[in-house]
């Protein structure tokens, strides 16, 4: 098992720029997202810890060594393919025993570890069908057991879960971070799913433009996104955005737009221009004698809570309350926000403004 | 109303799809029946009119195929009886065998350079048509498109210049220069069939490869040439075709020692008379390697031709 660190990674593909800089360490033993939307980089971030890319430039290091030239069969790593990319032309036992066979070891020895591995994966009575019949559950048991037989350094996937049937995925995460936290290998999971990273980390990076957009803990990333691109890619429904031109002091708890003053965290710094005031939908309050007046839209009934869309002076608002509160459209209602949660944004750059709420995260950025 | 699938046909369309089915198999197949039919004629036969659809076959052809023969006095071939049953064959005609023709070394230099041209063309083609699928070539299109456009001359406008190279560097009437003339023509088709066929290959069974700890060589062995077997098949028996059919070249370039069937076959037409069962015979056995070869691998031609047709 082993720490991986990335320094100053850079890949581009003739003038193409596919990785920018990127620089983040992933710890011994962390379950490691990688997460963004397609074309973000986040795949060849992945394959070029795995050696299926060399970097532009950069560094690579696997448990201090520098492999960042290194050819992918030296870095004794495993890699978990979308496709799984089973051998079509062997059995399942054959495909668990292929990486243990270019190590030279013994027959008796193989034949234990890939019993173990099946064991360990529940696919024993596998062993001996061809992987074509095999269900997408299987097909995936079957390329773990690939990844874990030989006790790599660390484990690649590349959304791993993308081609299982979205009843099934479910399953298989909670499989797949049971499986980690058992044998407490460190993983880098790349996928495009904000739920599955949120899920399943412990730690994420959010790619766009291949661009580290932000790196943290589940939790800090959906409290307290850096950008724009990140509040927005993070939670569904996303995050309100209600934009606004105005000025604000450092110290300041509170923007006005419309007319109206609404609370934000603490600020840390001054700010003057276009601006974006960000609400997560459950810190939006629905509160009669709110000065902020709304019409509701529509209301999604979600089971414990609902999601109540409003058309205000602001903008459009959507709101996460307690299903149980009755609400017609058509009817008007008040608007409160929760200060504390609030980020504002600089409109322009997208970065966030320093607050009270956000200071601790953004200032190790 | 029959309960049958909306999307399969009528059993009168059925009928009729068969029938038309049938009556085109036969049409194509008449011509190779009739070849190997009167192979099996005599030479009177043969030539009958109305053709004879039934007769008493005789291995005639054959013999006159496989055999010189030289005409010999009733006393002489009374004084020493044939003891074979093709030298009674030979002998009811008055002849006598004098040794054997020729056709047995002219079958055994097509099947050394048909089969040889297709082996390297293949060999070759495969290992090509890997490094432009899986690696950033050069000029990979303008490459690509420079050996596609080898095919889009008749090989036998350069008839002229390969004769003369050919005489110039004693390549002429040998096998080895027929196998690589072959493979130089062979090699287009081959390299763009198995791209084609590679391209399908999902890369990540390399890489798989790769990240288990073996070398791209290795990979490439034991990933990639499972995968490209049905389409090594299919491009082989393009490359086999080609090569055993060959006509021109082998008539301006062979002559002797590495003369194919193909400029053999006609020539027995002037040995001894017009004698088509012979040339009957020579043709049916001319086939059957081609035929054996493609029904040995026939599953992987079917696959081969529609491949891509319907994606996975």
């Amino acid at each position: 098992m082993a720490e991986i660190v990335i320094r100053n990674l850079r890949k581009e593909f003739g003038s193409f720029t596919a990785v920018e800089g990127s620089s983040f360490t992933i710890a011994d033993g962390e379950f490691f997202m990688l997460l963004g939307p397609s074309g973000c980089g986040k795949t060849t971030t992945l394959r070029m810890i795995a050696g299926l890319e060399l970097p532009t430039s950069g560094q690579i290091l696997i448990d201090g060594e520098d492999v960042s030239q290194l050819p992918a069969s030296r870095r004794d790593i495993a890699f978990v393919f979308q496709m799984f990319a089973l051998y079509p032309h062997m059995n399942v036992r054959r495909n668990i025993a292929y990486p243990l066979v270019s190590q030279g070891l013994g027959r008796r020895e193989v034949a234990a570890k890939v019993a173990e591995a099946a064991r360990i994966l529940g696919i024993d009575h596998l062993l001996d069908r061809p992987v074509g019949g095999l269900s997408g559950g299987d097909r995936q048991r079957v390329a773990l057991g690939r990844a874990i037989v030989r006790d790599p350094k660390c484990f690649l996937m590349d959304e791993p879960l993308g081609a299982l049937d979205a009843e099934f995925r479910e399953h298989m995460a909670q499989e797949l971070r049971a499986l980690h936290d058992r044998m407490g290998a460190t993983t880098v999971y790349v996928t495009h799913d904000q739920l599955e990273a949120m899920q399943m980390g412990d730690r994420i990076v959010v790619m766009n433009h291949g661009v580290i957009e932000q790196f943290g803990t589940p939790r800090d990333i959906y409290d307290k996104p850096r950008t724009l691109f990140v509040a927005e890619f993070i939670g569904s429904p996303p995050m309100n955005f209600l934009r606004f031109h105005g000025a604000v002091a450092a110290g300041a708890t509170e923007v006005a737009f419309h007319h109206i003053a609404h609370p934000v965290p603490a600020l840390r710094e001054a700010f003057a221009g276009d601006m974006v005031y960000g609400v997560r939908p459950e810190h939006v309050r629905l509160a009669d004698d709110a000065p902020l007046r709304a019409e509701v839209i529509a209301a999604e009934y979600l089971g414990t809570t609902q999601i109540v869309t409003l058309r205000s002076a602001a903008g459009v608002i959507r709101a996460r309350i307690a299903s149980d509160r009755a609400v017609r459209p058509g009817t008007s209602a008040g608007v409160a926000f929760d200060g504390g949660r609030v980020t504002l944004f600089d409109a322009r750059s997208g970065r966030a403004l320093r607050s009270a709420h956000n200071e601790g995260v953004l200032g190790h950025g | 109303m029959s309960a049958t699938s909306p999307t399969e046909p009528g059993a009168r369309l059925k009928l009729v799809s068969g029938l038309l089915v049938g009556l085109y198999a036969l049409i194509t197949l008449l011509p190779l029946l009739w070849i190997i039919a009167t192979g099996f004629k005599s030479s009177a036969d043969a030539i009958a009119y109305p053709p004879k659809l039934v007769f008493e076959p005789t291995l005639e052809g054959y013999v006159n195929l496989f055999t010189t023969q030289t005409r010999q006095t009733p006393e002489m071939l009374a004084a020493d009886p044939p003891t074979t049953w093709y030298e009674r064959i030979v002998s009811e005609k008055g002849m006598v065998i004098a040794g054997p023709s020729r056709f047995g070394e002219r079958f055994l230099n097509s099947i050394i350079i048909g089969f040889g041209s297709t082996f390297l063309s293949v060999f070759l083609g495969t290992l090509a048509a890997y490094a432009f699928s899986r690696y950033r070539v050069p000029l990979k299109d303008d490459l690509l498109f420079f050996i596609l456009s080898t095919r889009m001359m008749p090989p036998i406008a350069v008839a002229i210049p390969i004769f003369l190279m050919f005489r110039t560097i004693g390549l002429s009437d040998t096998h080895a220069g027929m196998i690589l003339l072959y493979t130089a023509v062979n090699l287009s088709l081959a390299v763009w069939l198995l791209k084609g066929f590679i391209d399908e290959i999902p890369r990540e069974y390399e890489e798989a490869a790769l990240i288990d700890g073996y070398s791209r060589f290795h990979a490439f062995v034991k990933v990639v040439l499972p995968q490209a077997a049905t389409g090594i098949a299919s491009t082989a028996i393009f490359c086999l075709i080609f090569a055993w059919n060959e006509y021109a070249f082998a008539v301006l370039l062979t002559s002797g020692t590495a003369q194919t069937a193909p400029p053999f076959i006609p020539t027995i037409i002037g040995v001894g008379g017009r004698d088509w069962p012979a040339v009957a015979a020579g043709a049916t056995l001319f086939l059957l390697p081609v035929m054996v070869f493609t029904i040995l691998l026939r599953k992987h031609l079917l696959r081969g031709i529609t491949f891509g047709a319907v994606r996975k």
